[in-house]
């Protein structure tokens, strides 16, 4: 049975779905793993936040992002057809079939660095779901919009952050040179373009990350001028791989640790 | 295929649904239970629909938070009231668009959010004490116990409180 004999995508077997459909399962796992991952790395901080207060925005913050997760990989699960459900995909997958940015897996490390990586995803989050809200497809429209409202808060906040720690103490700008210099390599993957997100702008229902870069540069280099920290150039040599899977090691520990409950006891509910 | 149409159905169906209004007006929110799932502006559609065997309830919830953890809550208390109302089946669909938004919150719902300590949402430079109402609080945290509030402080009474925070 070719491709072209007319038949729906649901008609045919799931190894058959056509390319697009293909790369648009693809793009909603990106979208997916990287709120997931971000969101157990920031769970980690439970119990060791440097404040309270910042103890329960740190767990809000997860939570957001956790709850979109399970939207984005709900779908992505219903699209593929194969009968894998948001928990199957979140604790049944090995690392390389993780579709995450390399920037949401990279670990905590100090506050600096947990808050500058929070800064840079969430700008970059924000454009993004902002341009998704205009998708043709409805229901991702609809979690991007849904989505653009908790992010602006996460924004503003992991904005003051970054600030308050830049232009603060000698060491807390110390550590926040040496958080963005580690992280800057990290940030040109949300913005390269692959086949995947090509095919998306093509058929409408994704959008284009180089379009992101401008506004994303913009809003950091503002806050780190504010927080008199030297923006790395913006053409230098950067980092990629985890869109189409290639990881660090670094996130084989965070899904084993995600993970080992859901599989030592397969199917239970409580 | 064509079906007989039964004409009576229509006026029933309209009282019925305001009736359901009335059955969810007595769901607490189960975070802040002072507030129903009607105050809180989640329920965006009541409609039966089908005819005969194949009649049901449909309810349309939206939720606050992507990751509100009382979403499931929330789903589990509403089939259950709607049960206990002799609805035999009801069906509960989530909807995302257009996301909920704290401008969805009815005006006894403000009224009742601020009787129970909770500053109702506003812009953050019209935020006052829920207490004493001095417009002097400064912001705490911009994230509270759950995902919907922000911690204050009133500099007047000197008491801490919570924010709705405008969505």
């Amino acid at each position: 049975m070719s491709a072209e004999d007319g038949h729906t995508p649901s008609e045919r077997a799931s190894d058959e779905r056509t390319p697009d459909e293909r790369s648009r399962v693809e793009y909603l796992l990106r979208l997916g793993d990287s709120d997931l991952v971000l969101g157990q790395r920031l769970i980690a901080w439970i119990g060791h936040a440097p404040v309270l207060e910042e103890e329960l925005a740190i767990g809000n913050v997860a939570l957001d992002l956790i709850g979109q997760a399970r939207l984005w990989l709900s779908y992505a699960g219903e699209r593929e057809g194969a009968g894998r459900d948001e928990d199957a995909l979140a604790y049944f997958r090995q690392a390389h079939e993780f579709r995450n940015v390399l920037l949401a897996e990279r670990p905590n490390d100090d506050f600096a660095v947990t808050m500058t990586r929070q800064f840079f995803y969430d700008v970059w989050h924000l454009e993004l779901l902002r341009a998704l809200s205009g998708s043709n497809d409805a229901r991702s429209a609809g979690i991007a919009a849904k989505g653009a409202r908790e992010v602006s808060y996460h924004v503003e906040r992991s904005r003051e952050w970054v600030v308050r720690l830049g232009d603060g103490t000698a060491e807390s700008n110390r550590r926040m040179r040496r958080a963005v210099e580690l992280l800057w390599p990290y940030t040109g993957e949300l913005f390269a373009p692959d086949a995947v997100d090509e095919a998306g702008v093509r058929a409408g229902w994704g959008c284009d990350p180089a379009a992101l870069r401008a506004p994303w540069l913009t809003a950091v280099e503002d806050a780190l001028t504010e927080a008199t920290i030297d923006v790395p150039p913006a053409d230098g040599w950067m980092q990629s791989g985890g869109k189409s899977g290639r990881h660090s090691e670094d996130l084989s520990y965070l899904l084993a640790e995600m993970q080992s409950v859901r599989r030592s006891v397969p199917g239970a509910t409580w | 295929m064509t079906v007989a149409h039964e004409h009576a159905a229509p006026v029933a169906a309209a009282s019925d649904v305001a009736a359901v209004w009335e059955w969810l007006a007595d769901v607490p929110d189960p975070e802040i239970p002072v507030l129903s799932v009607v105050d809180l502006g989640i329920v965006r559609e009541v409609s039966w629909r089908g005819e005969g065997a194949e009649r049901a309830l449909h309810v349309a919830l939206s939720p606050t938070y992507s990751g509100c953890p009382a979403t499931t809550v929330i789903r589990r208390d509403i089939e259950s009231a709607l049960r206990a109302h002799g609805v035999a089946n009801p069906k509960l669909e989530v909807r995302l668009a257009p996301p909920w938004s704290t401008d969805w919150i009815s005006p006894a719902g403000r009224e009742k959010l601020r009787a129970y300590g909770i500053a109702p949402p506003s812009a953050p430079r019209a935020v006052v004490c829920p207490r004493c109402a001095a417009a002097e609080v400064e912001l705490v945290s911009r994230f509270g116990s759950t995902p919907c509030k922000a911690l204050y402080r009133c500099n007047a009474c000197r008491e801490p409180f919570d924010h709705f925070k405008c969505h």
